[in-house]
């Protein structure tokens, strides 16, 4: 059998913990509780109904909330439409402006554009070249119409870590509800929504070693938070949220997030101390650049985007065969855009063009970091052999002087 | 995105890759894409100069693998040919010997490109060799 690619696309998604499988095994055939948690009136409904609640209660704890603030959605992306579209038209009357920033998750900067359609009026805050927000940037553009921030708790692409806490503190004060989307901070940083300050929080399963196609937001009780539904039907989740739950998929959820908070805080320092190896690894290569700041507190430990200057990254994925990974490199996407990420931090196109993406994770060893190091530099060397840029960068040509005929 | 087995086998083992002498009078020089774009393609051919065959030539490439496998393939197809025959490579026959899909289609017109830029800078650099020739051979002229 041939060999599996080293895994190293953590971020995109992660394998279910066999913990995780085994629960929910019990939830899906005749021999286990495979009833509709919504059937009050008998025991196959009960049992469901208890697994369920269980489940929220391990969610709940995992951030730091209340059982009754978690909604069940269908992923991250469910929980940022019903956030972001539930307070935008539930707060409406009161104003319509509405603050975010460029670096979103498309799941989160798609459900803005669709807002502007509607009427809603949104500032797209710019990061530094770190990739971090500030506060005043945020205290500039308040406007008494200002109903709804949001901003994502940690970065998929760069993995730098917002000052939620501090960001929380100016729209408490100035009565604007936060929004934070922390699909790739659960588990790897500590969270707690009392700290934050966060009004509505998005999580998801399958980053943390749980199923695809299962999520939660979590909605502020004390100040009571409001949404309007977007899931409208049977009314399940207090109305907030219409759908037959999948019992199978929550306790799956709540397994993998009681896992996720276990294991964090070694799981912090042991990735952390990966991702350097890695980093220390690729020191051999000149003109490798990281993009995303790296301070401590400020960087998830998970995550590395570096540039390999004069290399193009879809061509340098395809050398890497044993390795997964991603790239912010425009040959990559279907949309042929290099990653709007790295272009918001002011990189330019061939910064984004010669990115990689790793993502460590729970499976991560070592040697693979080893293996992947020794892969790279080969690959990267014999890329840059191939590379009309690198030819003309060693013979000492400044590359913005050239005329290029594109 | 699975990559057609032509596409990682050019990219594996990519014939011809390396530089000719940019100053040789019989070679032309041809640099195509930008940065920006994520494709540069330079492509360097050697022409005989009386049966204006390309003996020789040489690429290297700045792009995705598809991109690389078009300028790989590509330079294959010009040696042994003629500069005539060399500008009638299509970049459809590129993509259909690569089976590139629909997305890569521009790598395969950025090789056409690239061999035609390649021919250009030679016939000029050849027009100019004997310009320069004719000049010289005229009466009178120091």
């Amino acid at each position: 059998m041939e060999k599996k690619p080293i895994y190293l696309d953590y971020a995109a998604t992660s394998p279910l913990d066999p913990s995780v499988l085994d629960r929910m095994l019990g939830y899906l055939t005749a021999e286990g509780h495979f009833g509709n948690a919504g059937s009050r009136s008998h025991w196959f409904g009960w049992q469901a109904e208890e697994a369920v609640e269980e489940a929220r209660g391990q969610v709940a704890t995992a951030i730091g909330a209340d059982p009754r603030e978690i909604f069940f959605t269908s992923g991250a992306t469910e929980s940022n439409n019903l956030a972001i579209k539930g307070a935008a038209q539930m707060y409406a009357p009161r104003g319509k402006h509405l603050i975010t920033v460029s670096t979103e998750h498309k799941a989160v900067l798609d459900v803005f554009r669709y807002l502007e359609t509607q009427g809603y009026s949104v500032t797209y805050l710019v990061p530094d070249a770190e990739g971090l927000i500030r506060v005043d940037q945020i205290a500039e553009v308040l406007r008494p119409e200002t109903r709804l921030v949001s901003v994502m708790l940690v970065n998929n692409e760069i993995g730098v870590v917002q000052p939620i806490a501090d960001i929380g503190r100016l729209c408490r004060e100035k009565g604007v509800l936060l929004h934070v989307d922390a699909a790739q901070a659960l588990g790897k940083v500590p969270l707690s929504v009392e700290a934050l300050q966060a009004d509505l929080l998005s999580l998801s399963a399958h980053k943390i070693y749980g199923p695809k196609g299962i999520g939660a937001l979590y909605v502020r009780r004390k100040p009571r938070v409001r949404l309007t539904p977007q899931m409208h039907g049977g009314g399940q989740e207090r109305g907030l949220r219409s759908g037959t739950l999948p019992v199978h998929q929550i306790v799956g959820f709540g397994q993998a997030c009681q896992l996720a908070v276990e294991r964090q805080p070694q799981e912090s320092l042991r990735l952390q101390s990966l991702k350097e190896r890695l980093w220390k690894g690729m020191q051999s290569l000149e003109a490798v650049y990281l993009n995303g700041t790296q301070q401590a507190q400020k960087s998830v430990p998970n995550i590395l985007n570096a540039s390999f200057a004069y290399v193009e990254g879809e061509s340098l994925m395809m050398a890497l065969k044993g390795i997964a990974v991603s790239s912010g490199s425009a040959c990559t996407s279907s949309s042929l855009e290099p990653s709007y990420v790295l272009t918001a931090l002011g990189k330019p196109a061939e910064v984004a063009h010669s990115s990689i993406r790793f993502s460590l994770g729970y499976y991560t060893t070592e040697s693979e970091i080893d293996e992947v190091n020794k892969q790279l530099i080969e690959s990267v060397n014999r890329l840059r052999e191939m590379s009309p840029l690198w030819e003309l960068y060693q013979n000492g040509v400044d590359l913005k002087t050239i005329q290029w005929k594109p | 995105m699975a990559y057609s087995d032509k596409v990682l086998q050019y990219n594996e083992n990519p014939k011809h890759v390396g530089s000719l002498d940019s100053n040789h009078p019989h070679v032309g020089n041809g640099l195509v894409g930008a940065p920006a774009c994520g494709d540069v393609m330079k492509l360097q051919i050697q022409v005989n100069p009386e049966s204006k065959v390309i003996e020789t030539a040489k690429f290297k490439t700045y792009g995705c693998g598809s991109a690389i496998a078009s300028s790989a393939l590509l330079t294959e197809w010009v040696i042994g040919k003629t500069l005539d025959e060399a500008k009638e490579i299509k970049n459809r026959a590129i993509a259909q010997a690569l089976a590139l899909p629909p997305v890569k289609l521009h790598c395969s017109i950025l090789a056409e490109d690239a061999i035609r830029s390649a021919i250009a800078d030679y016939t000029a650099k050849a027009a100019l060799r004997e310009g320069l020739a004719q000049e010289a051979s005229q009466p009178g002229k120091p």
